[in-house]
């Protein structure tokens, strides 16, 4: 029943790891751009929700309502002061920019709020702890509710690229950004709504982080690895290969840990190298999976 | 037309350049005995963070792999120091094997590693590097994120242990930068050169892309292994936590990108004015990284070819001979020779457009 609970948790757990790769990865498929800065933009996100609300008062739920648009502005910041530029200089420069953004973000936050751990919990009543019992297992329900959050964004972006007008907009950039040009679409402005839209989902992600547990300046560089982890591991080639990704990171965490508390990290580490060299293995490379999810993605 | 072009590597200001070089050398290792144990201190900082700026740039500049993961190599240096130390090697045996050591998981991570491109290779070697330091910090010998020390380097009189320590990051950043400097005189350094300016059309003229990353990519794990070593020897305890930090790509990145990526002589001229700034800032703290972090971006945006880069495209100064010279010698009327390669000589000639080192000189 141990390991029955673990799986469960594990699940849970991947919903968080799902709603932190989903921005990673669409980020990707539109400009074909990792961003090394994504784990601490999630942080950033959270800090900002925590001023948010700390300093006006008000719920946590109204401070993450203001703060997805501010992080919607830092998106289009993002896109046109680092984004844009180092799409048109060569493969190494987005890397290296992103990189020296994130190192820039993690001590601002450091300089503005010191090394100490911070959290939503105190601040979000039962949420933090209550949990339905089903049998002998306990489901928290913030973790149910960020599994859910992630399978609705996920769900809301496969609508938004295959319905709308934007959605196909995006799509066609990301494909041939020169024919859909031709074709009347403004890819610049495409690309900052793109950019735009995923710090929206590292905004959620970092409101889910500091939900789920603590987060400090430093965190940032974590949070980019698991959902890093969580996109390489999904490659079934689909939206939902993200999700699943997650769920597999998550599982093979709490697996591991229960095991041995050093081993929660290792396990997933592990779990990622042996799905690493079982692909390349199989002579596809990472980059002709990171092709078809873009195909089936955007 | 009877052009004829010869091919010039050494150019009177190269072999100045490579003759005060020498001397440099000869003078460092002189150094001890002429200056303070404070100033040797900062030196062999300092020769840790060439050998670290030089190795980075191999990697990034041509072999164009960005990686986030040297600290891996750096840490586990040091790890394998203290531990072939504890199983009884002498000390600077030890010391001399850590780069040996990083080199040899650099080899077992090439074989699927170097698969990876872009950002995927990025991240996937910062993720390396935190399992190996969570791999680490379970060796009951480093007792987890406490540490250890190299406490067979107790028994040594501070002195002479400190003029070692400088001798062996000297030799070590010496023999970094000769390796790397005979690598790209060589048949290989023509291909480097070439993966550096295009990969794909390097490819598609038959260059062996993949042998020449790789090594690269050993060379950079050796060099961050060495300069791990070092600074094991110098400040002896060895913290995982420290180690391993991400930082230490992060100065990387900063000496290669404001020296000039992909040069061979900008990312020493960067860790000089690295280790300089963080002399005059380093007690600034987090303001110190977060001005780092802000010049990588600014340099990477609106500067990528660097101070050296800027300086070589503005003066053509040349003062390693890494490259080619290409000189014009025209038989007939002068005049007609003027202009660029096309003739006899072109199949080997490079592009005149190509940055750095291949430049085509006109007629001499």
């Amino acid at each position: 029943m141990d390991l029955l609970n673990d799986l469960l948790q594990g699940l849970l757990l991947g919903g968080y790891y799902a709603l932190l790769a989903s921005g990673l990865s669409f980020l990707f498929g539109v400009m074909r751009v990792i961003n090394l800065a994504h784990g601490s933009l999630a942080v950033l996100g959270a800090f900002i929700m925590m001023v948010i609300y700390t300093t006006l008062g008000i719920s946590p739920l109204a401070g993450l309502a203001l703060m997805l648009p501010v992080m919607a502005l830092l998106g289009v910041v993002l896109q046109l002061l680092i984004l844009e530029p180092s799409l048109k200089s060569g493969p190494l420069v987005p890397l290296l920019a992103t990189f020296g953004l994130a190192l820039f973000t993690d001590n601002v936050l450091f300089s503005v709020f010191g090394a100490d751990t911070q959290g939503f919990a105190a601040d979000i009543g039962d949420l933090s702890y209550n949990s339905w019992s089903i049998g002998p297992l306990y489901v928290s329900q913030l973790d149910t509710l960020i599994f859910a959050t992630a399978v609705a964004v996920l769900g809301g972006l496969q609508v938004l690229l295959s319905k709308t007008q934007i959605g196909r907009m995006i799509r066609a950039t990301a494909e041939d950004e020169d024919a859909a040009r031709l074709s009347g679409v403004d890819t610049r402005t495409v690309r900052v709504c793109a950019s735009a839209l995923a710090m929206v989902m590292v905004g959620l992600a970092g409101a889910a982080l500091g939900a789920r547990g603590s987060f400090d300046p430093y965190a940032g560089g974590p949070q980019l690895i698991y959902a890093f982890e969580a996109v390489v591991i999904g490659g079934t080639g689909s939206l939902w290969g993200t999700l699943i990704g997650g769920v597999v990171l998550g599982i093979a965490q709490t697996l591991g840990g229960s095991i041995d508390t050093h081993l929660t990290e290792i396990a997933g580490h592990t779990v990622f190298l042996a799905v690493l060299i079982v692909r390349l293995g199989r002579g596809g490379g990472i980059g002709s999976y990171f092709r078809t999810l873009r195909m089936r993605f955007v | 037309m009877t052009e004829t072009y010869t091919v010039q590597r050494w150019t009177r200001r190269s072999v100045t350049c490579t003759a005060v070089l020498g001397a440099l050398f000869v003078l460092l290792l002189a150094a001890p005995a002429l200056v303070s144990g404070n100033v040797v201190n900062h030196l062999t900082t300092l020769f840790v963070y060439v050998i670290l700026a030089i190795t980075w740039n191999a990697l990034a500049g041509y072999g164009g792999l960005v990686s986030v993961g040297q600290q891996m190599f750096f840490g586990f240096g040091a790890y394998a120091v203290i531990r072939l130390s504890a199983a009884g090697m002498p000390v600077y045996a030890a010391l001399a094997l850590g780069g040996a050591a990083s080199g040899l998981l650099a080899w077992g991570l090439s074989s699927f590693m170097l698969q990876l491109r872009g950002g995927e290779f990025s991240i996937g070697m910062w993720v390396l590097a935190t399992l190996v330091q969570l791999l680490v910090s379970l060796d009951p010998i480093v007792q987890g994120a406490t540490g250890t020390s190299l406490l067979a380097l107790n028994g040594f009189d501070p002195g002479a242990r400190r003029d070692d320590t400088y001798w062996l990051g000297l030799v070590m950043m010496a023999g970094v930068a000769l390796a790397l400097f005979l690598l790209l005189r060589s048949r290989l350094g023509a291909a480097l050169q070439a993966i550096r300016d295009d990969e794909g059309a390097a490819l598609s003229v038959g260059v062996r892309v993949a042998p020449a990353k790789r090594i690269m990519f050993l060379l950079a794990a050796l060099g961050a292994g060495m300069a791990g070593s070092v600074w094991l020897a110098s400040s002896i305890s060895f913290q995982p936590n420290t180690y391993f930090g991400v930082q230490w790509t992060a100065y990387m990145i900063f000496m290669t990108l404001v020296g000039g990526i992909g040069t061979f002589e900008g990312p020493i001229i960067g860790a000089v004015l690295f280790f300089a700034i963080e002399a005059a800032f380093g007690d600034l703290g987090v303001w110190y990284l977060i001005g780092v972090g802000v010049a990588a971006m600014g340099f990477a945006l609106l500067f990528p070819q660097g101070i050296w880069g800027w300086l070589d495209r503005r003066f053509a100064l040349k003062l390693l001979p890494v490259g080619y010279v290409l000189r014009l010698q025209s038989g007939g009327p002068r005049g007609l020779g003027r202009g660029f390669a096309r003739p006899q000589g072109a199949a080997k000639a490079p592009t005149p457009e190509l940055p750095g080192e291949m430049r085509v000189s006109g007629q001499s």
